[in-house]
């Protein structure tokens, strides 16, 4: 094993990555020129159970969505420092658990302090 | 004085606006869905006009009417004998107990029905209670579905499958059977049935007993249905609600007890009623509940049906199921309403008739779908969206019935 | 990299694509006759003997098909969205160690596209993208259903991440790297992480249920409320991309699973049983794949059995249950590690 890791490591990556768009945009273009094309005006109508529909789909919709996604982002962000904690953590021996100890109770805090503002209830 | 008078109120027409809940009217994160018609949970041609805000329902309004077929009118124009095909298309995963209750009440109008052989009672009664486990199969596993679970379902399927050959059996027909004649039967049962259908009983037992298993003891389906859609009693007969609806709400009302048609009261069955053992009574859980309970109940009177037709009213060769029906079928002028229990709740019948001719002056279907249905708005008031669809899924209406 | 290495890499990539995607259509067949199998039915019979030529009557028909964009949908992101979810779906296996090192006339081919230090964290990088598939497919439908799905999709896939990010710390304190190789390296034998770590793995799994979108955990396309969830508007190959990007990922979280917990391409006694290194490299590649398909074939069963969760109790299960349960598991781990190693006394 290499002990250090250099950009290059990442070249099969940026290979795949060439490769699966190949993938990707020839199929969609192969779909593109193999399918029939027999447009109407019904048939491209958004799908409302069968009847017309009701207003634009793009309307504002409800916040609760939305409210998970921050907390996601706030607590992800707090996860991702554990990873390097958890990768060193045998270096880093009893004093770094104790620091990651107050660090996962502050987090446990803020945590209770969404669930009991219901935060995440939808009623 | 031959029809009946309606007053006509201009509120009316506004209930049944195409659109009752306007655009404008909303706040800006509601949003109006329309499930149905055509949608995999409303069962058939249910339009429902919901108002959701994100993932909860503000407001439900059902609009029915995309399956009717003038059931009501049709009868109107044809003579007794020939209404029985329509019946058979009102509730046509339970065709046979529609029949049922319309040869029995044509019966009693003609005061013939103290005549009828046993046997051809016990007939009716056991392939009625064959086709009472088919609708509650397609209940129980098509509320399976609705909660996610697709394996019951087939399950499901695959035991009613064996119910419906065996009914193809006795008339040629696997749905719509036009089997149970106005003083008789189409045909005695075939050769070889009852054997057939004893065995069927003992296989169906434990099969049945595994579904229940899997599906209505799952913990998450339990989740999903404790609790939700509580139904209270004095709502429930506020609307008329009846069947394993009102027996799930906890009453013990069964029209096969209390009005003790047939030979009902000849054969030793019980009331199943929800007892809230998972949640509040009368909510989703108890409704499949009491459906399922029923379904063993249903295997008891096959049995004991059975039993009857090889013993005490056994098969002979003079035996003409057809022996009693009436050349011409013309009832004395008479208001009469008949009512049996069908699997989904009271099936009724109102016959108005001039004693000059062989067609009703008036047939009304009271609609047992159609009255259970009536409560959904009522009930699914601040929910969420799957919440709606247990709700839905747990009524087992058909539209064909809804609709007429 | 010379250039051989690169051959090599190449090569490796197109075989790894061609499994993944030949895993990924059989899957959809297995899945259509396990499911017969639990329903006491046949599934696919006619295409082929005992139906094996119908997930390419699948593929050629979704090929075939005609290609469906309503007036009202954002064209571009209409097509994006299917082939984000496919693109992200094929480019996860690129960090996963399917083998030992394979040694030709002292030529070493590594079994791995790129061994990188952070193969877990890239893991975890491109599965979270692929929520961007649902999203923005089911947002440029302009659809009530579709949109509906996409929301759910996302905040589904964004909570379970969470609780999966963090059951996965665990694993990492023991191994003390976040490259897949090492952690499987040091799984050597029957010496298996799930040993270790059951917790861990019982959530991870339960995650991986709800990244994949899989039932109990499958509300963003359940059908009986959202039609076709994020889909629903979409035909043709574009459809195709969607539910193939599924059972992409399911070979993908199954191969992750088993490189974690159960050792990867490690199996017992293998040091023991005398054979040469590259037969043993073989035997092991032929036991990952053991393990993939055992774990596509529970993901199936979960499936084929249980009913779905309803959105809120999908939130409590993700935040209220998982979270707490995996940091409780990264406590009990630091400690127990600490205690062995006789820091803490």
């Amino acid at each position: 094993m290499q002990p250090t890791h250099i950009p290059i490591d990442y070249l099969p990556i940026f290979m795949q990555f060439i490769f699966a768009f190949g993938f990707v945009a020839t199929t969609i273009l192969a779909t593109h020129f193999l399918g029939p094309k027999r447009a109407g005006k019904s048939k491209l109508e958004a799908f409302e159970c069968g009847i017309e529909s009701v207003g634009n789909a793009r309307s504002p919709f409800s916040i609760k969505y939305f409210l998970t996604a921050i907390l996601f982002v706030l607590f992800d962000i707090e996860v991702i420092f554990m990873y390097p904690w958890a990768v060193n953590f045998r270096e880093l021996g009893l004093q770094g658990f104790v620091a990651m100890l107050i660090f996962i109770s502050l987090l446990l805090v803020g945590f209770l302090y969404e669930i009991r503002r219901k935060a995440l209830d939808w009623e | 004085m031959n029809t009946i008078q309606y007053k006509f109120n201009p509120s009316y027409l506004e209930d049944s606006e195409p659109l009752k809940t306007k655009l404008s009217g909303l706040k800006s994160q509601e949003m109006i869905i329309n499930l149905g018609p055509q949608h995999p949970s409303t069962h058939g041609v249910l339009r429902l006009e919901v108002v959701t805000d994100g993932e909860i329902v503000k407001d439900v309004i059902p609009h029915l009417g995309y399956l009717h077929r003038c059931f009501e009118k049709h009868a109107e124009t044809l003579p007794f004998n020939q209404i029985i095909p329509y019946v058979d298309r009102m509730d046509y995963v339970a065709a046979m107990n529609s029949e049922h209750a319309f040869a029995m009440g044509v019966e009693k109008m003609l005061g013939i029905s103290e005549q009828i052989p046993k046997r051809v009672e016990y007939i009716r009664v056991l392939v009625a209670e064959l086709n009472r486990l088919a609708s509650h199969f397609v209940a129980i596993g098509s509320y399976g579905v609705d909660i996610g679970a697709f394996t019951p379902f087939l399950w499901m399927m695959r035991d009613r499958e064996h119910i419906q050959r065996l009914l193809e059996w006795v008339c040629g027909a696997r749905m719509l059977y036009n089997y149970i004649w106005i003083g008789g039967l189409f045909y005695d049962l075939p050769l070889g049935f009852e054997e057939q259908c004893e065995q069927f009983s003992t296989y169906l037992k434990p099969k049945l007993k595994e579904s229940e298993n899997l599906l209505i003891n799952n913990k998450i389906f339990i989740n999903r249905t404790a609790n939700v859609g509580v139904l209270p009693l004095d709502l429930a007969i506020n609307y008329g609600v009846t069947g394993p609806m009102i027996r799930a709400s906890g009453l013990k009302y069964d029209i096969r007890k209390t009005d003790a048609y047939s030979v009902y009261p000849e054969i030793d069955f019980s009331i199943p009623i929800g007892k809230g053992e998972m949640g509040k009574t009368g909510d989703c859980w108890d409704r499949t509940y009491v459906r399922m309970q029923e379904c063993f109940e249903s295997i008891k009177i096959i049995d004991k049906c059975i039993e009857m037709l090889k013993k005490e009213h056994k098969r002979n060769k003079d035996f003409d199921p057809q022996a009693l029906v009436p050349k011409k079928i013309r009832p004395q002028a008479m208001d009469f309403y008949i009512r049996a229990e069908n699997p989904k709740g009271e099936l009724g019948f109102f016959f108005r008739t001039d004693g000059k001719s062989d067609i009703p002056v008036r047939c009304k279907a009271r609609s047992c779908c159609f009255s259970n249905l009536s409560v959904l708005s009522t009930i699914s008031k601040d929910i969420y969206i799957a919440d709606l669809i247990a709700i839905i899924g747990s009524f087992d209406f058909v539209m064909g019935e809804v609709d007429r | 990299m010379d250039f051989i290495t690169l051959i090599d890499k190449s090569v490796l990539i197109v075989i790894i694509f061609a499994v993944s995607l030949v895993t990924a259509m059989y899957s959809t067949y297995g899945e259509r006759k396990i499911a017969a199998f639990f329903q006491d039915r046949l599934g696919p019979t006619n295409a082929g003997p005992w139906g094996l030529l119908q997930p390419l009557a699948d593929g050629g028909k979704l090929f075939m098909k005609e290609e469906i964009i309503p007036d009202q949908a954002n064209k571009a992101l209409f097509i994006l969205g299917p082939s984000i979810a496919m693109l992200t779906a094929c480019m996860t296996s690129a960090v996963i160690p399917w083998g030992k090192d394979l040694y030709f006339f002292d030529h070493n081919i590594v079994l791995q596209v790129a061994d990188v230090n952070i193969g877990l964290l890239y893991v975890f990088g491109v599965v979270s993208l692929g929520v961007y598939g649902a999203l923005i497919g089911g947002w440029a439908s302009n659809n009530k259903f579709s949109l509906m799905g996409a929301i759910r999709a996302a905040s589904q896939n964004i909570s379970y991440e969470l609780a999966m990010g963090l059951s996965i710390i665990s694993i990492i304190m023991l191994t003390g790297s976040l490259s897949l190789r090492d952690i499987v390296e040091q799984q050597a034998g029957f010496n298996w992480n799930i040993w270790y770590q059951p917790l861990a793995f019982l959530i991870f799994f339960v995650c991986a249920l709800a990244e994949t979108n899989r039932a109990p955990f499958d509300l963003p396309e359940c059908e009986t409320e959202l039609v076709g969830g994020y889909h629903t508007e979409y035909s043709s190959m574009k459809l195709g991309f969607y539910l193939f990007a599924e059972y992409i990922n399911m070979f993908i979280s199954a191969a992750v699973i088993s490189a974690l917990f159960f050792g990867g391409y490690n199996f017992p006694f293998m040091n023991s049983i005398g054979l040469s290194s590259n037969a043993i490299a073989l035997l092991g590649v032929g036991f990952f794949f053991i393990k993939i398909l055992f774990f596509i074939f529970l993901f199936m069963w979960v499936r084929w059995t249980i009913p779905r969760f309803r959105y809120d109790q999908l939130m409590k299960l993700g935040w209220e249950i998982l979270i707490p349960l995996s940091i409780v598991n990264i406590i009990i781990t630091g400690l127990v590690i600490l205690i062995k190693e006789g820091s803490l006394f």
